[in-house]
């Protein structure tokens, strides 16, 4: 178990590697750069920046020096924020946008399973349909339509809620991005959850289970909901990919000061070392993730553990 | 008795999906053709007399007008067109690089198929979405940048999907004898195996399509896809959010006609796939 | 992207089953995921309750985005010199209605030879943190300033101090700047040459004094909550990027009685209808901007809410002359600059109450009457005959259209305008002008590049009230003079006019030059911005300047119900 999380967490390194390359040359190809501004800085004040922020070496030079910064755990200055290291600006952000996403993540499983786990029992009924077409219908509206209109029925038309982040208090601003964050999810985990548990549910054993007697509340809870919801573990990786996605529009719709919108910002400000910073976060978070799910597997499937 | 019954009502009704789907489709990429000859209007001409008009019937303003006075019909016509030339095109340069990839990983086997599979699992873990946002912000855009962007998306899906039906493929008796005569590897993956993996390529492609309008619009609603005064479905999404309190058309029409395409596309790929691989048939 | 789960299923649910049937069931999942739940919430609310306290003593103010940084050297963006301008405090600063008096200092004398300042300090003016503000003050901060290793982006404002430009340029040691405490509150500063708006300039935040023990124990990270020592009437006790900036009166200002308002919190809005929706809501006083939308109507249902001001800044069209069709061709840039309708491009296009302009310095410059296109007197119908006249005099006709190119950055203010530009054009002379829109970055490096560019769009904002900080723009050898405009009859009327210590003397050369300028079409100016606030009936103590200039210390809430 140990080793194959070692194994993994070393595997990582060189995906890693590449994400911080491709980044550092994207950011480094675009034109203008951090300070440049309509009210063009004179010759020495630029090189005075330049200088100060080590922009005047050569790029292997400049790439060298993150790297070895890195390796230092340190993320470097912010080229915008001048004041802040870029550290203190994801971690700034950063508790905003784990609220939003866990909380989406949270309650996409709680609906999503529940709507799954009654479709599936009662199979092929009006109720079954419904939630199958509801749940069709939640996968294809994109978030950042389903966020607007949000916003338009429930701040603009009936104004129960605010329409931004900075329109209201508390829990008040997040119920709206967090709902249309977490309705494509919803859908999914529904679908998911209603397939499985239909195909354990036909198994052998369920069968023998239910010849023997059991009722079907215990059925479900001894026997069969465990190995229905196993799907679901394999599925938290890309959830959280696509959480972490529509975030960035969630935020951007409800003026959240999350990760997703200084992500967005500091591309625009070409804050070279925060771009880098939070490309970097996110890959980090989503090898982690994946790595979790899989020990995650390792611990509830024996036979994948003794692999 | 029943149960087989049952199967081919389910069947009925699931090509019944596939053909409504289609259907509608193919009257909403008809529209996006037509709509822009048929109305008088065009979608960069703008009139400051005409601004933020609501959907009437006269002068053909069926959708109304927006911020600057152009006719929203016949820009979400044109959106569309370019939301689903943005996808097809997409999907194609995926599926190109996706079938190549995954049926020469399949073929090969052995330790060459390891590596190439691993760097797949490797490209998974990429916030891919956030280097293509990147891209997008840090250059102009334009649409072959689009292409690339979704295009280095969604070929992952692709290659492990052919890998795995090649690698069935390899075993059977028609590859053996082709082997047996001296046909070439090469020869055997193009004319052998390529073609006997259409059915499952074709089906994905249906499932690939929806997901590259997606991310297309998704760039296009954070003002990083294609440039004014060519819009997308995306970019009309984005601009009906700045107006939703004094005309909520702007949003509404661009909005439903999205969700509608979607919809479709993903009710057509799923039925495609259930009734050609009954494996994933959703019971 | 999420093929791969549903793939996976049917491999694993069957091992599940088969390996270990029920037994596996029996520890409930349900157990975890509700303590799960509980957690989550418990954050949800606990974030909830941490919400700020409510309105009361506070005065709301709306701010358009972040400061990028509260250090005076390293922030040069408007809002950050608002939320500085209530923290710290200049030698000189503005009343409400944009006068320039002294500030941190009582009175000031310049020598006659017009190089030397003498400044007397408030002997009463203390630091945040009670201590008192030295002329010792000062000259560490001016030396922060012009040092190469604190980069600020506004060290070359003060170039004008003897020796200032040397030690930007790394060939002397900051102790050589001119910036010495004759005596504890006496600051003496020494001018390389006469620069008559050089005390105008000592009232932007980048002049204020820097308590140096705070700089020297917390390096470059000072200017921050709890750490920052500030000389002005507030002191900064939150800052929450994204959402929030809270002040806090200063009790140790020396004028601190006249401060009325305890506390201010600025709200980090950037959408403008956002920010109208909770002023509505009654939760700011004061608002950065007005949405373009809602200007007619709030025009008309609160017009005494609604204040607009005139603002020393120009929105133009810059010509790209270094090469063609705009190279040395005069003709050309005249035609296009009279064929624009500025009237209704000021008053229908962008429509919230901006002058039309027709020359580069805006009006409401301090000892300064600004010089008009020579066409500007015409009617437009007679303009536009003229403009087609000059445009064939230009080598184009009807026969032989212009093609050019217009580029800015995409932003739906500047679409319409070019929209509107491009069927004045087209209408008067024929020109097929194409519009390109780039994010802001890509237009700035295109401009600078000068390679691809012919008509590009920027802005001009003056950072002091004098016509120099315009004028100088289109010097030479300006960094920003991006029209690549040489005029050596110009550079002469500047550099007399940089010569000059009479201010009569001094104000005609500017004038001049302006007029060479105006005739030389380098530019076209196309309107002066106006400042657009809401400010609740609550505040009183507003003034309206040009320079768009509202400190906190100056308001005060009336008794609110």
């Amino acid at each position: 178990m140990l080793r194959f999380a070692l194994l993994r967490t070393l595997s990582a390194i060189p995906t890693l590697l590449l994400v911080i390359v491709v980044a550092f040359i994207m950011v480094r190809a675009a034109p203008g750069g951090p300070f440049a501004d309509q009210r063009v800085l004179p010759p020495d004040t630029a090189s005075n920046l330049a200088a100060a922020y080590h922009l005047d070496e050569s790029l292997p030079q400049q790439f060298w020096r993150y790297l070895s910064g890195l390796a230092r755990g340190d993320l470097g200055p912010s080229y915008h924020y001048r004041d802040y290291s870029v550290a203190e600006l994801i971690g700034n952000a950063v508790p905003v946008s784990l609220l939003l996403g866990a909380l989406s993540m949270l309650l996409a499983l709680l609906v999503g399973g529940a709507a799954g786990i009654a479709a599936a029992l009662r199979r092929n009924t009006w109720f079954d349909r419904g939630i199958t077409a509801l749940a069709m219908t939640g996968i294809s509206v994109p978030v950042f339509v389903v966020a607007p209109l949000f916003v338009l029925i429930f701040a603009v038309w009936l104004q129960w809620l605010p329409a931004s982040w900075s329109g209201g208090n508390g829990l008040q601003r997040l119920v709206l991005p967090v709902i249309a964050l977490a309705l494509p999810q919803v859908a999914y985990i529904a679908r998911l959850v209603r397939g499985s548990l239909i195909e354990v549910l036909s198994s052998d054993y369920i069968r023998t289970a239910r010849a023997q007697g059991l009722a079907t509340t215990s059925i479900l809870r001894y026997h069969a909901l465990k190995p229905a919801l196993m799907p679901l573990v394999s599925y938290l990786g890309p959830a959280a990919a696509a959480v972490l996605t529509g975030a960035v529009v969630v935020e951007s719709i409800f003026g959240i000061p999350g990760l997703g919108q200084l992500f967005l910002q500091s591309g625009l400000n070409r804050d070279y070392t925060l771009v880098l910073g939070i490309v970097i976060f996110y890959a980090v978070l989503v090898i982690l993730l994946n790595l979790l799910v899989d020990l995650a597997y390792g611990v509830l499937d024996p036979r994948i553990r003794e692999r | 008795m029943s149960g087989i019954a049952a199967t081919g009502g389910r069947r009925l009704r699931e090509s019944r999906t596939v053909r409504v789907s289609a259907s509608l489709l193919a009257i909403i990429a008809l529209a996006a053709l037509l709509g822009p000859l048929i109305s008088p209007h065009d979608y960069r001409d703008t009139d400051f007399n005409a601004r933020l008009q609501p959907p009437a019937l006269d002068d053909f303003r069926v959708f109304g007008s927006d911020d600057l006075g152009r006719d929203l019909f016949v820009r979400t016509m044109s959106g569309t067109r370019v939301t689903l030339l943005v996808a097809v095109v997409a999907s194609f340069v995926s599926l190109v690089i996706g079938v190549a990839y995954g049926a020469i990983a399949g073929y090969a086997g052995g330790t060459v198929d390891a590596v190439m599979m691993r760097l797949v699992d490797a490209l998974y873990a990429l916030p891919f979405i956030f280097l293509v946002i990147l891209l997008m912000v840090a250059f102009e855009r334009n649409f072959l940048l689009i292409f690339v962007a979704i295009g280095a998306i969604n070929w992952l899906d692709m290659a492990r999907i052919v890998r795995g039906q090649t690698l069935a493929l390899k075993e059977r008796e028609f590859v053996d004898a082709a082997r047996l005569i001296g046909v070439s590897p090469g020869a055997i993956l193009v004319r052998h195996i390529t073609p006997n993996l259409l059915g499952i390529v074709v089906v994905y492609l249906t499932l690939t399509i929806p997901q590259a309008v997606l991310v297309e619009s998704f760039l296009s609603f954070l003002g990083l896809g294609v440039q004014e005064p060519a819009t997308s479905l995306g970019a009309l999404v984005n601009n009906g959010v700045a107006h939703l309190e004094r005309a909520p058309w702007l949003l509404l029409l661009p909005a439903t006609l999205l969700a509608v395409m979607l919809l479709a596309f993903n009710f057509l790929g799923d039925g495609l796939r259930d009734l050609l691989d009954p494996r994933h048939r959703s019971q | 992207m999420f093929a791969t789960p549903y793939i996976k299923v049917h491999d694993i649910k069957v091992q599940v089953v088969d390996s270990r049937g029920g037994r596996l069931g029996r520890r409930s999942i349900a157990k975890p995921l509700s303590l799960l739940v509980v957690a989550l919430f418990a954050i949800a609310i606990l974030a909830a309750c941490n919400a700020q306290p409510e309105f009361g003593d506070y005065l709301q103010r709306g701010l358009a985005a972040d400061p990028e940084s509260l250090d005076p050297h390293k922030s040069r963006s408007t809002e950050a010199g608002d939320v500085l301008r209530d923290l710290g405090e200049g030698l000189m600063g503005y009343s409400p209605d944009g006068e320039l008096e002294p500030r941190a200092a009582l009175r000031y004398a310049l020598s006659d030879d017009g190089l030397e300042y003498t400044f007397w300090l408030r002997p009463e003016a203390r630091w945040s943190n009670g201590a008192t503000v030295t002329a010792e003050d000062f000259v560490f901060a001016f030396r922060r300033l012009v040092s190469p290793e604190t980069a600020a982006f506004y060290a070359h404002s003060v170039a004008d101090i003897e020796n200032a430009a040397d030690i930007l340029a790394g060939t002397k040691p900051v102790q050589a700047l001119a910036v010495s405490a004759a005596e504890e509150f006496v600051l003496r500063i020494r001018l390389a040459n006469p620069t008559p708006y050089f005390v105008a300039l000592l009232s932007h935040p980048s002049t204020f004094p820097v308590y140096a023990p705070g700089a020297v124990e917390h390096g470059d990270a000072f200017a921050r909550p709890g750490r920052f020592v500030t000389n002005g009437a507030y002191r900064l006790v939150g800052w929450q990027l994204g959402a929030t900036i809270d002040l806090q009166r200063n009790e140790h200002y020396w004028n601190n009685a006249a401060t009325a308002i305890d506390r201010v919190r600025y709200h980090v809005i950037p959408e403008p209808t956002v920010e109208l929706n909770r002023y509505r809501a009654g939760e700011l006083h004061v608002t950065s901007n007005v949405p373009s939308e809602a200007f007619q109507r709030l025009r008309k249902e609160r017009p005494d809410e609604l204040r607009v001001a005139q603002r020393l800044s120009v929105y133009y069209y810059g010509l790209n002359l270094t090469r063609p069709p705009f190279r040395d061709n005069s003709a050309l840039r005249q035609a296009l600059s009279m064929a624009i309708d500025r009237e209704v491009l000021a008053g229908q296009i962008v429509g919230r109450g901006e002058a039309p302009a027709y020359s580069w310095v805006p009006p409401g410059v301090n000892n300064y009457e600004p010089r008009r296109f020579a066409y500007a007197e015409l009617s437009m119908e007679e303009r536009r005959t003229a403009a087609r006249d000059a445009f064939a005099q230009a080598g184009y006709s009807k026969d032989n259209p212009l093609a050019v190119e217009i580029r800015y950055n995409t932003s739906d203010a500047n679409q319409r305008i070019a929209l509107a530009v491009q069927s004045m054009w087209r209408d008067t002379l024929g020109v097929q002008t194409t519009l390109v829109n780039e994010e802001f970055q890509v237009l700035l490096s295109n401009v600078q590049a000068m390679q691809v560019t012919e008509v590009f769009r920027l802005s001009w904002s003056g950072d002091y009230n004098d016509a120099h900080a315009f004028l100088q723009v289109l010097q030479s050898n300006a960094s920003s003079n991006l029209a690549g405009y040489r005029s050596e009859k110009f550079d002469n009327l500047m550099q007399r006019a940089a010569e000059q210590t009479d201010a009569e003397r001094r104000r005609r050369y500017l004038e001049d030059a302006e007029q060479v300028l105006l005739a030389d079409h380098p530019v076209i100016p196309l309107y002066f911005f106006v400042s657009k606030h809401l400010v609740s009936p609550e505040v009183s103590g507003w003034g309206d300047n040009v320079l768009d200039y509202h400190y906190s210390q100056h308001l005060s809430l009336n008794a609110a119900n």
